[in-house]
């Protein structure tokens, strides 16, 4: 069976983050570049059932980001994936998520699935349309939110989260996934990992071999960003004087019962 | 020249840094209150291939080099000394020796299943009377009907009770030699030697979590084949030994001390006195800026020693430098970080307290700061 992981290069998730008023994009150089940390999850997911599964199952890292990206996707391989695919191309910049998906779909048509894992949301797009786009082009079932995942025969069992609990979900191989962060912890790379990982293959794609047949990048984008505003400030704290001790408990239970916290 | 480091090196770094933070750095106060030897700690770095990082695969290592090995060891310092120890000794000590000089049978036996972390091993060279005069063995062992009957004691001895000990490996006077000096060899002793105890852990007061006993041997027996090395080569090869985990110690030195300039600066930020932030004042930031000028000079120089190292060259006078320099840089350090710190400093539940207390042994382990001196000054021809 062959997994592929999606994996989005974002901007150091600890960094302050900026947008350039200019071209209203975020501005990525001169942060660190981590892999986003739920793709870590989807990552680990797949990790896990090549783990359970054996056999010829493998695990292959697909990112579209730039070149300069190859160290970060290094450390997927350290995880223990088997390989990866870059694809890299100056064509894709200002590609929304329309304009992603198409790309991304092309280039996994061509390194061939039989599971797509991703992450449920990139930390810095942040909108979690990805996925579902892709597989709108992918013509493959999409089955999001997994918290646990089982395998066999082709067949996907799984167990879909929700507000109030978890749905279980059935479905037949080749199919697309999110994973939630119920799904395990990511492993860390290992030093075994980090040593071979210099033996694995990154394979860089560009869109010249895809034969697109739509416009990516600024040309195929269907949203355009027309403006960006600052998060307005946090307004001033609430004070609250308490006479002692469950008192003062008593002041925050009532304001997470407000708010519906509790 | 080059001072960057390979995609290789920057990896382990940051995966030991990662873990650092994550896993141990919660831990440290509470393993070093109740002198709890982590064995879980132990079994995630096994796991991550940290107990066997610098052996070849072959033998269960990792097959990384001396220079990630230093930077390893100093991301586990700089979360805990205890921690990091435990894992610099293991390796430096416990399984080098049979990496060095074991037989291909003694590798298979003994260097897989340390360099796989599901063993550790101690390194038995130092007795209550052979400290930095190690040449004094009092350990003898005579050889009787295919055995090595052992007996005498040794001090200070880490890892060698904890419940994952295999053994410890000694020095021990096997005879004279032709001009009547003694001949010390190395012998292999395994935990359940008959005649081979542990003391109880002794009461330190830092390195705490670490496990630090007496060995004593009474007629203890071993198989004539439990020789490490040639036979007399005994404290030559363990001075060789240490040598090489002076790198180590000194990467630890480095390590405690980013570990306490890590919490200064954070705690100047944080810290208000006469309605400012105290990282405002002049004497506090010069505190912290020769922190960590001195830090920078410590590490430069371990990284070269495990550079040399790796080059297959003579590095033992720049190891030396790196352990005495990091060492006495390691004290200034921890002394500024609990000024910076004021009364708090001095209390048991912020870290520089500890890193205080654990400062203290990077002057006195393998070789104290009078020791280097003497052996550099020796080089010097002096
Ligand atoms: C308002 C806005 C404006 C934007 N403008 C631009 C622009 O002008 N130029 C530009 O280049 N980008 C732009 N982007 C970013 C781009 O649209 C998104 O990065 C891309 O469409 C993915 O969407 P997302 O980041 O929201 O991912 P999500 O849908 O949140 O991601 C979900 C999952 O999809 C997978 N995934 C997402 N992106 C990738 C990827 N690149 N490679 C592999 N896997 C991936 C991951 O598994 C991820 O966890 C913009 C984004 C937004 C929200
Ligand atoms: C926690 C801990 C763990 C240890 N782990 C191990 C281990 O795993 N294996 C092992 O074999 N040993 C181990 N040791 C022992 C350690 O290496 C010795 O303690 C150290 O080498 C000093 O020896 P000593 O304690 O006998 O001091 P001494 O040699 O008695 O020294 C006392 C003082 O005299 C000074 N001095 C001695 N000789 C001279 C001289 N000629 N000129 C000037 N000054 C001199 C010393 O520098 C020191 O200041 C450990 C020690 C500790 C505390």
């Amino acid at each position: 069976m062959k997994i592929v992981v999606t994996v989005k290069l974002v901007p150091d998730t600890n960094a302050v983050k900026r947008i350039d008023p200019a071209t209203k994009r975020l501005v990525r150089t001169g942060v660190e570049t981590v892999i986003n940390p739920f793709d870590e999850y989807a990552i680990e997911a797949a990790l896990a059932l090549k783990e359970k599964l054996g056999g010829d199952t493998t695990v292959t890292i697909f990112t579209m980001a730039a070149e300069s990206g190859k160290e970060v996707v290094r450390k997927a391989l350290a995880m223990g994936a088997d390989d990866a695919v870059m694809l890299s191309d100056a064509g894709l910049e200002g590609s929304d998520v329309w304009a992603s998906a198409y790309a991304m779909a092309q280039a996994l048509k061509k390194i061939g699935f039989d599971l797509i894992i991703c992450g449920a949301l990139a930390e810095d797009g942040n909108t979690g349309g990805l996925p579902n786009a892709l597989s709108e082009y992918l013509g493959v079932p999409a089955l999001t939110n997994a918290r646990h995942i089982e395998i066999s025969d082709a067949k996907v069992k799984a167990q879909r989260e929700t507000d109030s609990g978890y749905q279980v979900v059935t479905g037949a191989l080749p199919m697309l996934m999110t994973v939630t962060m119920a799904v395990g912890e990511p492993r860390y790379a290992s030093l075994k990992g980090i040593m071979g990982a210099k033996r694995k293959t990154t394979a860089v794609m560009a869109l010249s071999e895809l034969g697109l047949e739509k416009a990516v990048g600024t040309g195929g984008a269907k949203t355009e960003v027309v403006e960006i505003a600052a998060r307005p400030a946090r307004g001033k704290a609430r004070v609250e004087e308490a006479a002692d001790g469950p008192a003062g408990a008593k002041i925050i239970f009532d304001f997470l019962k407000e708010r519906k916290l509790l | 020249m080059n001072f960057d480091l390979s995609d290789e090196q920057k990896a382990i770094q940051s995966l030991v840094r990662e873990f650092a933070q994550a896993e141990v750095v919660p831990r440290a106060e509470e393993m070093d209150r109740q002198e709890a030897f982590p064995y879980d700690l132990v079994k995630q770095m096994a796991e991550l291939g940290l107990m066997g990082l610098p052996f070849p695969e072959e033998y269960g290592g990792a097959g990384a080099d001396t220079v990630s090995y230093a930077l390893a060891v100093m991301e586990l310092g700089r979360a805990d000394a205890s921690t990091g120890i435990t894992m610099a000794a293991h390796v430096s000590l416990g399984a080098t020796p049979f990496y060095l000089y074991g037989t291909k049978a003694q590798k298979e036996k003994y260097l897989i299943p340390l360099a796989q972390g599901s063993m550790l091993w101690g390194f038995g060279l130092t007795e209550p009377g052979a400290g930095s005069d190690a040449a004094n063995v009092q350990t003898k062992a005579q050889l009787r009907e295919g055995k090595w009957i052992i007996n005498g004691t040794k001090a200070f001895i880490t890892n060698s009770g904890t419940d994952i000990s295999g053994g410890s490996t000694i020095t021990a006077v096997t005879g004279a030699r032709p001009e009547g000096k003694p001949e010390i060899t190395n012998l292999i002793v395994p935990q359940d030697t008959h005649g081979f105890s542990r003391s109880r852990k002794y009461k330190k007061m830092g390195w705490r979590a670490s496990d630090t006993r007496e060995l004593s041997f009474v007629d203890a027996e071993v198989p004539e084949e439990n020789v490490l090395g040639a036979r007399g080569k005994g404290l030559q090869n363990f001075l060789t030994v240490l040598d090489g985990g002076r790198i180590s110690v000194a990467a630890l030195s480095v390590g405690l001390s980013m570990g306490a300039y890590d919490e200064s600066l954070k705690y100047a930020k944080e810290r208000q006195a006469f309605g400012k932030s105290i990282s405002k004042f002049q004497a506090i930031q010069f505190k912290l800026v020769d922190m960590l000028s001195e830090i920078e000079h410590a590490k430069n120089m371990v990284l070269k020693a495990a550079w040399e190292k790796d080059q297959g060259r003579d590095f033992a006078m720049t190891a030396s430098f790196a352990k005495l320099y990091s060492a006495e840089v390691s004290r200034r350090v921890v002394n500024e970080a609990v000024q910076i710190h004021g009364g708090y400093g001095f209390m048991d539940e912020y870290p520089v307290s500890r890193m205080y207390r654990d400062q203290k042994i990077n002057e006195i382990g393998e070789g104290t700061n009078e020791v280097q001196r003497m052996i550099i000054a020796k080089m010097l021809g002096l």
